[in-house]
């Protein structure tokens, strides 16, 4: 067989798991849903995700401890995660393919290298600095990283636009940042019509990563010179634009093989000979390390200073998510919490609280099905980098060995008591206090002066802030019961 | 600069094809032509009259009441003495049972409907020759985990009874003939439709707004759409349910009786265990009864009274002569 065909197959084998576990990614037993499936496979895979988080932590959460073995194997073999594993570069690939046409000299041309592919060195070591700020440092990786950009784009926009369009899903899922995901995605993805995997050449940290730590590779492709008649067609499909026809880039080369397929003299190999025409190290300059480096400390430091607090912004954390601080150093922003949440509660953050904030997992309780569940502790097992702490029932509730803590708090609720039926108008209602879910109720009622309606109060010792009472809450907007992150548990509680 | 003159003949050609194209968009434009802005007016489709799923009456056989501390004896017990269930349910029939799914909750603190009692009664509607069995309920809390944390999922797979979930496509809007409230309102309509006859299964619940949450009230789950709405007049949109869905029958559990913090509960010290079973015909009359179990008289219940008023059943459930029985059985 040959090596192209096996990295195609390759190819669509790890594209279709990538969307297999997505789509699983549900709470259930079937095979369908999510029983053994590892459905973090990709994201543990992730060595950005791993060393993001050691930069902000100082940790090696458990399970990113697989991305070793995608760090060893690359400094064995090279860039083999970009070329046969990536899904999302298997993506870029396939549309570039179906963008541009067969004419080899056209194509040539097309993947010439460009010096401008440093860039995603630069952004990679931007995005390193700023997860490795120190005290104040934030885990911006994810923005870019294409394991759980691609991942989030699956889980935010195409499985919900499948499962509407199809009627596959019983219930409808809504995610509320659906244009930014759209555009992100959808640009990435044209962009390959200007420049075949224009994502992977110029944009993408992970595969800078690699293309810092491919240097000592064993394997590489080699031309030899002595087979070698100089006709270039070697340059026409590379899928890195590292050019094997003139001194290959080895950071840049993706392991695709095509050369080895385009060489009509058996001159280009992938062995051990060692090349007389190869750069190891990539295009980067020590003052323009210097500058990325000097962006990324100015980054934060600046972004954060629009003043926009995730508090002020109504920013409502799932239950189990650490404190502010510590969450921001871990959340990658790939969306698998709001995939996997039944009700649909958990929702992206958009921009109100800064871009540090965008894609971050929030509570809107005026979309999904039904506030956050009671006996529901699913996305805190899912998240790949517990951002979101595992949380058992018991510890959720307050119960068993909890029984002194109490139960988890994820903000209070507020009974806006201008647009309350009872409080504003005298017509009867109570829907929030009849569908608070704890015993005791924490909405309790009490009769008016004249004592001939009940209005509904909110006991905020009780009150867990799951939303409940504000998704069924009849009077439109946001409600006339509102839940904020006021007294959640994650925080020191100074009021309430 | 000297530019090449177009020629005679594609001048005529050109404007020949302009001419057509500019007659093609008029042409359109008039076609598609509307002179009066769109009305406001409300359309008022699918005006439906009651939804009728009753058998013929059988003297002195409307309601029983028995006494046990199991579900599946009692109902089975309060069943037979209407006549067994080859009375409601005839061979080859569809069945649609309607349980309390409100919340996602497991079943011991009752605060939804029993699966033992959905297992019993879904095994007497295929003993007695039922085609098919469909449970469906439209929940308060996220559907699918009701269903599941309520275990009765676990009870329909076991019992060959098909769970319909609040699917989107299975609403839709209806208008009931003389309402005030279910006009143009969604409603969970296809479960009906697929079905001959229709059984309630409700439990004896608190209620902070309607005061008791019994078989009358169960019928809330058939609402789509912003159904909070109607908690502002909650008693008629009770009554209007039972004027649209004229159910086979009704099972009241108060085995255990949700006594306090309803409708939601959440706690075993919520529950009274009344050990008591109803099954009925007249849903007003189960509910009369319903409401001794929580030290209430059906005169506190205004949904009740109204429902008499417009002769949906009786208030005075004894009039009826209910069948008692009292069985030992845990199961």
């Amino acid at each position: 067989m040959k090596l192209t065909t096996a990295r195609r197959i390759s190819q669509v084998f790890f594209f279709a798991l990538f969307i297999w576990l997505c789509a699983v990614t549900t709470v259930g037993e079937k095979f369908w849903q999510q029983r053994g499936w590892s459905v973090n496979f990709f994201l543990n895979l992730d060595p950005l995700g791993a060393i993001g988080t050691v930069l902000s932590t100082h940790k090696l959460y458990a399970p990113l401890l697989w991305s070793l073995i995608t760090i060893i194997l690359t400094i064995l073999i090279g860039r083999f995660f970009c070329g046969l594993v990536c899904p999302f570069g298997a993506l870029h690939q396939f549309v570039s393919h179906f963008a541009h046409g067969k004419k080899t000299a056209k194509l040539i041309s097309l993947h010439k290298y460009h010096k401008a592919q440093n860039i995603k060195y630069y952004i990679l070591i931007i995005l390193l600095v700023i997860a490795g700020l120190g005290g104040s440092s934030s885990l911006m990786i994810g923005l870019l990283d294409p394991i759980p950009l691609f991942t989030r784009s699956v889980n935010l926009l195409i499985l919900p636009i499948i499962g509407t369009s199809t009627k596959i899903t019983a219930i409808n899922r809504f995610y509320q940042t659906s244009l930014l995901t759209l555009t992100v995605f959808l640009t990435f993805v044209l962009l390959n019509f200007y420049k075949p995997r224009f994502f992977c050449l110029f944009i993408c940290p992970l595969g800078a990563l690699f293309g810092l730590i491919n240097r000592f590779a064993i394997l590489r492709i080699n031309r030899n010179l002595s087979n070698c008649t100089n006709c270039k067609l070697c340059n026409s499909h590379c899928q890195g634009s590292c050019e094997p026809a003139e001194t290959i880039k080895l950071s840049e080369c993706l392991v695709c093989f095509n050369c080895l397929d385009d060489c009509k003299d058996n001159a280009v190999d992938f062995n051990t000979a060692k090349s007389e025409t190869i750069q190891v190290s990539p295009d980067l300059s020590r003052r323009g390390f210097i500058a990325a480096a000097f962006t990324g400390l100015l980054t934060l430091p600046a972004l954060r200073l629009a003043g926009a607090s995730y508090k002020d912004s109504n920013l409502i954390r799932p239950p189990g998510a650490l404190p502010e601080n510590e969450f921001i150093k871990r959340c990658l922003k790939c969306g698998q919490c709001m995939r996997l949440c039944p009700t649909n509660v958990i929702q992206p953050a958009g921009l109100e609280a800064g871009l540090e904030n965008l894609w971050t997992p929030v509570m809107n309780n005026r979309i999904g099905s039904s506030g956050c569940q009671l006996n529901c502790v699913a996305c805190g097992y899912i998240c790949p980098t517990a951002a979101i702490r595992p949380l058992t029932l018991a510890e959720k509730l307050g119960k068993g060995d909890f029984g002194t803590k109490g139960p988890v708090k994820i903000g209070t609720a507020f009974v806006d008591r201008s647009k309350c039926l009872p409080w504003a108008y005298g017509i009867p209602c109570l829907v929030c206090q009849e569908n608070c879910p704890v015993s005791p109720k924490a909405i309790y009622t009490q009769p008016d002066d004249d004592k001939t309606l009940l209005r509904p109060y909110v006991d905020p010792q009780r009150c867990i802030g799951c939303g409940i009472c504000q998704h069924e809450c009849p009077v439109g907007s946001k409600g006339a019961i509102i839940v904020t992150p006021d007294g959640q548990s994650r925080e020191n509680k100074f009021f309430l | 600069m000297t530019q090449n003159k177009i020629s005679r003949r594609d001048f005529i050609v050109r404007c020949t094809k302009a001419g057509f194209s500019a007659a093609a968009a008029a042409a359109l434009a008039g076609w598609l032509y509307e002179s009066d802005p769109a009305k406001l007016s409300v359309q008022f489709d699918n005006i439906v009259d009651v939804m009728n799923y009753s058998t013929p009456s059988v003297a002195g056989k409307t309601m029983s009441i028995v006494i046990g501390p199991g579900r599946q004896t009692t109902v089975t017990k309060a069943v037979e003495l209407l006549g067994g269930m080859e009375r409601f349910v005839k061979p080859g029939e569809n069945v649609l049972l309607k349980p309390n799914v409100g919340f996602a909750m497991p079943p011991r603190v009752c605060a939804t409907t029993h699966p033992d009692l959905i297992a019993q009664v879904t095994k007497l509607c295929y003993q007695a020759g039922a085609k098919k069995v469909f449970i469906a309920d439209n929940p308060i809390n996220d559907p699918k985990s009701c269903f599941e944390l309520t275990q009765i999922a676990s009870a329909a797979q076991k019992n060959g009874a098909e769970i319909l979930l609040p699917r989107q496509d299975y609403f839709k809007p209806i208008t009931l003939k003389g309402a005030e409230l279910i006009t143009n309102w969604q409603i969970l309509y296809e479960p009906l439709k697929k079905v001959d006859k229709v059984i309630g299964l409700a439990i004896v619940k608190d209620h902070k707004r309607s005061i008791a949450s019994m078989s009358m009230k169960n019928w809330y789950g058939m609402l789509g759409g912003n159904r909070s709405i109607f908690h502002q007049d909650i008693d008629k949109i009770i009554v209007e349910l039972a004027m649209l869905i004229k159910p086979t029958l009704v099972i009241l559990d108060g085995t255990q009786v949700m006594v306090s913090n309803g409708p939601t509960g959440g706690s075993e010290s919520d529950l009274k265990q009344a050990n008591t079973m109803i099954a009925s015909c007249d849903q007003v009359a189960a509910d009369s009864f319903g409401a001794s179990l929580l030290d209430l008289k059906p005169q506190d219940l205004p949904y009740l009274v109204k429902a008499e008023k417009l002769g949906l059943g009786t208030t005075d459930y004894q009039s009826l002569k209910p069948l008692y029985a009292q069985v030992t059985g845990a199961g």
